[in-house]
């Protein structure tokens, strides 16, 4: 009964087991985090993925701002449901350049991780500025107001930045050209070759029906369109991330 | 407090030792049952980190005795919902779209199957009974943009219409009369008088003749001469009571000027050429397949 005597004075000491328990809490979370740091497989290594263009970093924004990961997860589970509706499950890679990501808990609506490519820019628009013309039963807000809402394209650089300071791999080329990119990628009539050559698969255009102006609802639906679509999973085993 | 422990009186139970008031409190020790599940949960956990994969090891991890992976046993749900369909699949796969209806019980299969993905990914657009909306056709009735038999069908969803991504997509642009400077505004307001009255729409409006002779050389080579529309082109018929994007005189009026062009996915690369098939004959046998 020794051991319990000592543990009646944790017991009978308030400070004392506050400190004993974040020690214990402690051990837990580092044996439970730490190795995800430096065991080679946690992330997949796959082609395609790469950092966020200037334009969809903004989307990227614009989509933490207004909370969609409340209602929306960005995450397929490896579950036959789930894969059968959504697409192939989601692989660590492909969220390894989102500070923070946005994998959600939540499923009000259905998860985006792969929505890229499965409906037009004018949908886009219509459902985001009026969900209900749409699809009559949704439950989702209404957010037309973005486009109303012009981009300042003075502190893209800045942004893309501080997402290198935490770890993306931008090139001091594409901060150098982020504003620029944050522009052409918009514009219909742009060169693009520039954008797309720093930034593949990026889906070019005007989005938001509006080609003269920059607005957040360009940068949201630019996002939108190319969640899940950077990885080609044609080119992989079926077996190829299991481990 | 006294080196015996304190023993109530009544029950004969250890106390605490602590007082307030006269109040003591009794110190009974836990059921017997409690703890002992408390002592079987840990021995489970041992046995749960054996069989599963559980303990970070240097450059890998444990990968327990059972060889679970939450992967490998998707892959293994998948194959077996596959082998259990694997008759029908199979057929589906090898079997021409075109020639599908002759066999019923794989035109079941497909029709229902088709029901099920034209639930997931199709009624965000065309609407959960498929009646369409403004910009989106409805798929129940017989007019047909891009044609309405199997072979068109399938090519429209496998490949999509205007989706840039999809080399062999559906394309065609109507040219923007008003925007580019190519019609002035009284003649596009004579064409759209003249596509009304096409249509059947009578706004006592008379043709002093110039206007059919301009529909036929700007419009005809895609509407056709006689309105009726061209499924080569997508260009929809204009002398029915369908509109994609309205009827007022108004709307055609910007049809004619800016026009909208409606876009849609590809399907084939995303849902696979079985599903494709099963799709076209769920929309097929809407109501208007030709
Ligand atoms: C109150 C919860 C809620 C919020 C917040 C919300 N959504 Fe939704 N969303 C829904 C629901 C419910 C649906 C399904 C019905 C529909 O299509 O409208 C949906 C559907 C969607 C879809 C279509 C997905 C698909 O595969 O059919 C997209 C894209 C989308 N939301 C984007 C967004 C974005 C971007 C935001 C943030 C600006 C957002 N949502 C915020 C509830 C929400
Ligand atoms: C992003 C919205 C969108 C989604 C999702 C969508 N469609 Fe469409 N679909 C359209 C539009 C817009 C058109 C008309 C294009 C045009 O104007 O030429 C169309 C046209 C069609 C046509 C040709 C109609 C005709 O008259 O020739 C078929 C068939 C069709 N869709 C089937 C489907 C099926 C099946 C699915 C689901 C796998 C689907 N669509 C999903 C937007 C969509
Ligand atoms: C190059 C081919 C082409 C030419 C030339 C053309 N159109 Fe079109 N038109 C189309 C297509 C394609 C659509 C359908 C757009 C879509 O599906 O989104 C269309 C749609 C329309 C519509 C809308 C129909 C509806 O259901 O809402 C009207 C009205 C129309 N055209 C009138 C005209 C008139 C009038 C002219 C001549 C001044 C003309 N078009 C010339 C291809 C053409």
């Amino acid at each position: 009964m020794a051991l319990m005597d000592k543990h009646q004075i944790l017991e009978k000491n308030a400070s004392l087991l506050l400190v004993f328990s974040f020690l214990v809490v402690t051990i837990g979370g580092i044996v439970e985090i730490a190795p995800l740091f430096y065991i080679d497989n946690t992330v997949e290594k796959v082609e395609g993925v790469r950092p966020y263009s200037p334009l969809e970093l903004k989307g990227r924004e614009v989509y933490v701002r207004e909370g969609c990961y409340l209602c929306h997860s960005q995450m397929i589970r490896p579950f036959r449901d789930e894969t059968e509706r959504y697409g192939h499950y989601s692989l660590a890679a492909e969220s390894m350049y989102d500070h923070p990501f946005q994998w959600g808990s939540k499923r009000t609506g259905p998860d985006l991780a792969r929505v890229g490519g499965r409906y037009s820019n004018a949908w886009h628009v219509q459902h985001l500025t009026d969900p209900q013309s749409v699809v009559p039963e949704s439950v989702m807000p209404r957010y037309g107001f973005l486009a109303g809402q012009e981009i300042d394209p003075s502190l893209i650089a800045e942004t893309l930045r501080t997402n290198r300071a935490v770890g993306v791999p931008y090139s001091d080329e594409m901060i150098k050209q982020a504003a620029a990119d944050l522009a052409a990628q918009a514009d219909p009539n742009a060169d693009t070759s520039g954008v797309t050559g720093r930034y593949p698969k990026a889906v070019t255009g005007d989005f938001d029906g509006d080609p003269k102006r920059l607005t957040e609802m360009d940068a949201l639906i630019a996002y939108l369109q190319m969640l899940g679509t950077l990885v080609d999973f044609e080119a992989y085993q079926a077996d190829a991330f299991v481990r | 407090m006294s080196d015996k422990p304190h023993v109530d009186e009544i029950s004969g139970v250890e106390t605490t030792g602590h007082e307030w008031d006269g109040i003591r409190e009794l110190n009974n020790p836990l059921p017997r049952w409690w703890v002992w599940i408390f002592y079987a949960t840990i021995v489970f956990s041992i046995g749960y980190a054996i069989y599963y994969p559980s303990i970070p090891l240097l450059n890998d991890f444990t990968k327990g005795v059972g060889g679970y992976s939450s992967r490998a046993e998707l892959n293994q749900e998948l194959d077996a919902a596959a082998a259990a369909k694997a008759g029908l699949l199979a057929r589906l796969a090898e079997t021409d779209v075109t020639e599908i209806p002759s066999d019923p019980e794989l035109m079941r299969f497909a029709v229902s199957g088709g029901a099920a993905a034209y639930r997931v990914n199709c009624s965000q657009c065309h609407g959960s009974g498929a009646q369409g909306g403004f910009g989106y056709p409805n798929l129940n009735d017989d007019a047909w943009l891009w044609g309405g038999d199997l072979q068109s069908l399938y090519t429209t969803i496998a490949h999509g219409i205007r989706f840039e991504t999809d080399d062999q997509t559906r394309y065609s642009e109507m040219p923007a009369f008003g925007r580019d400077g190519i019609l002035d505004r009284q003649q596009i307001k004579a064409l759209a008088l003249y596509v009304r009255s096409l249509a059947g729409l009578d706004d006592g409006w008379v043709d002093a003749g110039e206007t059919e002779q301009s529909f036929l050389d700007n419009c005809a080579a895609c509407h056709g001469e006689d309105g009726k529309g061209m499924a080569m082109m997508g260009a929809p018929n204009l002398t029915d009571a369908i509109w994609l994007y309205g009827s007022e005189t108004d709307q055609i009026i910007r049809q004619i000027s800016e026009p909208r062009h409606g876009v849609m996915p590809a399907w084939g690369d995303r849902l696979g050429d079985v599903t494709v098939k099963q799709l076209t004959l769920y929309v097929h046998q809407l109501g208007g397949g030709e």
